[in-house]
């Protein structure tokens, strides 16, 4: 390990860290100074790394495939901060080295697709998850199937075994390039549960125009209930208590079980990793539930039209008072566009609307007559107003990235905030 | 009570991105102006219905393209046709192209449009993305432009609009869209309609006087629509 490239790192975090600035600047340092720094750290790992990637879901499938594997007792490095770029993991790097060892087994890794590529070319992973190939912010992104075929490129760079989500036909088209030196898995879920599971085609005509693919699933997502879910593993059902909620991040759940199955192979206790489940929790604002003054409040993150429409449909409660935050940050996507192609009439009410753009997000609402308490673009003001609004109340945040964070930011002023779980 | 006819030409290939909220944007507000709607979705290599009181079309991918191409070549005469007799058109982004003469790709090949439009394009180096602002003969319009093509009018075709802020048709002359006969052409999204009241007013305006030869538009609360243009000026492009 080069250890001034070390030193010099962690001096520019702790120094960035006292500034409050972003969490690139000191992996940046480091490949300045060593441009082979990550490649040569990531390189000596058992397991290697593994790649998580597609345009929904990442955070939260990167959380739970880490926390499975840390319960198995291996030793895992993950990019917590969701920084993608090369760079970003450099500095997550950076923080988990001690005397000079990156003590681990594994690096399971959250990258979008764009870097998820160039990471790829530099360091060859073992394994790769590729989750799914949806409508994005195309003021970043471009067309979409531009994106599977980034995705199929990281596929191609993957030296062991690639993991496919069978439900998608971009993601599943990807098994039929690959070499043959490259095993693929797949994870799905039952037809039963097709209905929870609408994608960008279906929105318009009902029905998806790509074919299925009929390919075996290694895990099947079976049902769920709020508190339970059954995954097929092997052609063996395992129940479990768990405490991520929504079909999507069930589904995520399946991808992860899948990966970590793949790492173990037939070392793999089916039914001890699938009851780790009970204790993976949420990731950061992704359904991530708080209790503010004894009212329960749950942060959704919504990013792209697939994914507002995916929590509509799977963790919208009727029950409770709902907060829709959206700003334009780059981080956000610019364009509002996107949120014409969610349909909101199953809303019954929204309580407060916030955010930049928060007049744009009730005049979508207005054309889908869903009733708005108020619009309030300042998000202090927004949010005391909502919290005052039927309080102990259940409540129910969907929010756009930085909006997200500036909201969390308010409610950990106003209260310890506790996880209720 | 009267009824408006909406065909939306290919939703299924061309709807990029919140192309839907024209629709919806045109059918509440005929409905809040005091017609009932029906929607006609157009199909690639389905009968085209002549009998559409609005027409509107949308962006689509390189693919979506490709597979509507052939079924709009095939119709251009009729499109012609109607946009003589002056039905209301709206063409947004890839159909606004393919409305033009022909698109040139980065390898030359022209991809052939319906000539409704006396205008081509040409594939540019970069993408053209962020917020615009034009000035039209109807008011301000404010949208959002993701383009990599450069549309070019010819001296005959009047512009839909002038830009403010942003690149427009190609970036450097200062138009945006066209406008022949009742058929606008834009590289707007946002979606346009919902942000620009007047424009999807116009539009159920001229398809009234046609069908029934007179409008008598009926008060709308647009409050939200003009907080929402006040901000979206204010943005970074």
């Amino acid at each position: 390990m080069n250890k001034s490239a070390v030193i010099i790192g962690k001096l520019v975090r702790a120094l960035s860290r006292l500034r409050g600035g972003g969490s690139a600047l000191p992996g940046l340092v480091v490949e300045k100074i060593d441009p082979n720094f990550m490649v040569d750290v990531l390189r000596k790992l058992p397991y290697g790394v593994a790649v998580v990637s597609g345009t929904n879901g990442k955070t939260t499938t990167t959380k739970i495939a880490a926390d499975l594997l840390k319960s198995q007792g291996l030793r895992v490095f993950t990019n917590k901060t969701g920084s993608n770029f090369t760079r970003g993991v450099v500095s997550a790097m950076l923080g988990d080295i001690k005397n000079f060892k990156f003590d681990f087994d594994i690096a399971v890794l959250e990258l979008d697709e764009a870097h998820a590529v160039k990471f790829v070319e530099q360091v060859r992973p073992n394994y790769a998850l590729l989750l799914n190939v949806l409508r994005d912010q195309l003021d970043r992104f471009g067309e979409i199937d531009k994106t599977a075929k980034l995705l199929a490129e990281v596929a191609k760079n993957t030296a062991k075994i690639v993991v496919l989500n069978r439900e998608d036909p971009l993601v599943a088209a990807i098994s039929c390039c690959l070499p043959r030196s490259i095993k693929v898995v797949n994870y799905g879920y039952v037809p039963k549960l097709a209905g929870f599971f609408p994608n960008d085609d279906e929105l318009h005509s009902g029905v998806g125009k790509l074919k299925k693919s009929s390919a075996k699933a290694d895990v099947e997502l079976k049902s769920f209930t709020d508190s339970h879910a059954v995954f097929e593993i092997n052609g063996r059902n395992y129940s479990t208590e768990i405490a991520i909620s929504g079909a999507h991040n069930l589904f995520n759940a399946a991808g992860a079980l899948a990966l970590v199955r793949a790492i173990f192979g037939s070392k793999t206790d089916d039914k001890k990793l699938t009851k780790s489940l009970r204790k993976v929790e949420p990731a950061f604002g992704r359904g991530e539930k708080l209790l503010i003054n004894q009212t329960p409040i749950e942060l959704i993150l919504v990013k792209n039209p697939a994914g507002f429409r995916l929590s509509l449909k799977s963790q919208y409660s009727a029950a409770a008072d709902v907060l829709i935050a959206i700003n334009d940050h780059y981080a956000d996507g610019r364009d509002m566009s996107w949120l014409w192609d969610v349909d909101f009439r199953t809303l019954k009410s929204v309580g407060v609307v916030s955010g930049i753009r928060a007049y744009d997000m009730a005049l979508r609402l207005k054309y889908d007559d869903v009733k708005i308490g108020l619009v309030e673009s300042d998000f202090k003001k927004a949010v005391k107003e909502f919290l005052s609004q039927n309080s102990r109340q259940p409540k129910q945040i969907f929010c756009t990235y930085t909006a997200m964070l500036t909201i969390r930011k308010i409610l950990s002023k106003l209260d310890k905030v506790e996880r209720a779980l | 009570m009267k009824t408006l006819k909406i065909m939306c030409l290919y939703p299924n290939e061309m709807n990029i991105y919140g192309d839907h909220g024209n629709l919806l944007t045109l059918q509440k507000r005929a409905q809040w102006h005091g017609f009932e709607t029906e929607y006609i979705q157009h199909e690639p290599d389905k009968p085209l219905d002549t009998t559409a009181d609005i027409i509107i079309g949308g962006g689509g991918q390189d693919s979506g393209q490709d597979k509507i191409q052939a079924d709009l070549l095939k119709n251009g005469a009729v499109l012609r046709q109607l946009a003589a007799d002056g039905v209301p058109m709206l063409m947004i982004c890839g159909l606004y192209q393919l409305f033009g003469h022909y698109f040139e790709t980065h390898a030359g090949h022209h991809i052939d449009g319906i000539g409704l439009f006396d205008a081509w394009t040409k594939a540019g180096p970069t993408r053209l993305i962020g917020n615009v602002i034009t000035e039209t003969e109807l008011g301000e319009i404010i949208g959002y432009e993701n383009h990599s093509g450069l549309t070019h009018l010819n001296k005959n075709q009047s512009a839909f609009g002038r830009v403010i802020k942003g690149a427009g048709n190609n970036g450097a002359d200062g138009t945006e869209g066209a406008r022949r006969y009742n058929v606008f052409g834009s590289y707007l999204h946002g979606p346009i309609l919902p942000k620009n009241p007047l424009l999807a007013d116009e539009l159920i305006k001229i398809a009234a006087t046609n069908k029934f030869g007179k409008f008598t538009p009926r008060k709308i609360d647009d409050c939200l629509a003009r907080q929402a243009r006040n901000i979206a000026a204010t943005r970074p492009r």
